[in-house]
């Protein structure tokens, strides 16, 4: 009987993998659910810091800020949002494709890049793949808190204001729905605020105490919340990317064992019916 | 009716609280602020300590913050309150920390390069192992 044996192992390890995956699913069901809560929590912080800087760029303030000034880039910045583990399906690769596209992009524009990275697995594709890395942070959890990350934004915005960046972009996942996520590239600086056609009356905050600390303070914690939010988001991708991925992974794996049962059986028909033709024919042969 | 403000105290990663009040108190960089509906536009930063804001019902709810950023417009005042303590040292070592991290990611050549490396080889070996197998039928 050839390998009944054999194939009754396989089917049971097939079985294990399969409760793993099966496990892991849940586990991303029932963490994406907090991610996206999560989500939505950093919602209204983004919304009004977004408000205020909207409404500054209305105010003429005496001092402009730099993140608000345009200047010919010869050197851009990119800050690459990744996740710390694997088993998402497709979801770090399709980021770092776009991330190349764009990085193709700049270099043949004659733009260097400096990159900072956020995530283990971007720290481990963009350093066999090259590229200048400035900063990079990683292990975050599935709860990061913004002080985590102020110090690696603190980097490229340094470069920025000393000269060596004259442009952030940021590379993340958008959670769509549970079943699409994307990779979208947005530039951070300079600022590109929504002009509201409707506030042109001229006026002017008061400035406590003076315009340029207020305005520093503010423009680095809107920078900080647009990653803070990347991050986010892109925990929240990470869950419904494994999630489907682990559900698809259960899936096969319940076809496997189909396939390999159908075998099973016909072996093992084949050797009882083998088995009774050797009895009949022994027992005629008597 | 008494004249009332709109008043939302958020925090990157969550909102704290959002309602109408009718007198705000808080700790401002260049003092303590009471603001009231209808004050003039302001912005400032604020020193951690307490943020008061006095309700329709005339009950005091107060918050802490570390720190953070007060918008006020007449009728909407915003709070944009910081989740770390910061200042400019801080923030610096952090920065340097994550410069740090940078560097040690690439000089550590150990982990993730050998798994590509070992995985090459692995690769290379079950080829040749394969024609050896092809061979051996031939022959």
């Amino acid at each position: 009987m050839a390998g009944a044996k054999e194939i009754r192992t396989k089917i049971a390890s097939i079985k294990n993998t399969q409760k793993i995956t099966k496990a892991m699913e849940m586990v991303a069901a029932s963490k994406m659910r907090k991610a996206q809560d999560r989500m939505l929590a950093t919602r209204p912080y983004a919304q009004k810091i977004q408000n205020v800087v909207s409404h500054l760029s209305h105010a003429h303030p005496e001092y402009h800020h730099p993140y608000l000034a345009h200047r010919e880039a010869k050197r851009v910045g990119l800050v690459v949002i990744s996740t710390d583990r694997g088993l998402c399906g497709g979801l770090n690769i399709n980021l770092f494709k776009s991330v190349i596209t764009s990085m193709k992009e700049w270099d043949a524009a004659g733009l260097a890049i400096d990159l900072t990275l956020i995530g283990t697995k971007g720290n481990a594709f963009f350093k066999r793949f090259g590229g200048n890395i400035t900063a990079s942070a990683g292990n975050l959890g599935d709860a990061p808190s913004i002080v985590e990350l102020i110090g690696t934004v603190k980097v490229m915005l340094d470069a920025y204001e000393q000269g060596n960046i004259d442009r952030l972009y940021l590379a993340h996942n958008v959670f769509e729905n549970t079943m699409s996520q994307h990779p979208v590239i947005k530039q951070l600086i300079p600022v590109t605020g929504e002009v509201d056609e409707q506030l042109q009356t001229h006026w002017d905050y008061i400035y406590e105490p003076d315009s340029k600390p207020v305005m520093d303070a503010l423009m680095i914690r809107y920078i900080e919340s647009l990653v803070y939010q990347g991050v986010v988001e892109n925990i929240a991708c990470e869950q419904a990317a494994r999630m489907v991925a682990m559900k698809s992974a259960t899936d096969n794996a319940g076809n496997l064992i189909d396939e390999l049962q159908l075998i099973y059986n016909k072996a093992r028909q084949a050797a009882i019916t083998q088995e009774i033709s050797e009895i009949v024919s022994g027992a005629a042969a008597v | 009716m008494a004249m009332t403000l709109h008043v939302d105290i958020v925090s990157a990663e969550a909102e704290i609280f959002s309602g109408t009040a009718t007198m705000v108190f808080a700790p401002a960089e260049m003092g303590e602020v009471g603001v009231a509906p209808r004050h003039a536009p302001l912005v400032t930063r604020l020193n951690p300590g307490e943020v008061r804001v006095q309700t329709q019902e005339g009950d005091e709810l107060s918050f802490f913050v570390s720190g953070g950023l007060l918008e006020v417009q007449p009728h909407v005042l915003t709070v944009l309150a910081d989740t770390a303590i910061r200042a400019d040292d801080l923030d610096e070592a952090q920065a340097q920390e994550a410069k740090a991290r940078a560097e040690k990611m690439l000089s550590d050549k150990s982990a993730d390069i050998d798994y590509a490396k070992a995985q090459a080889e692995l690769a290379q070996s079950i080829a040749q192992l394969a024609a050896i197998k092809k061979l051996r039928e031939r022959m």
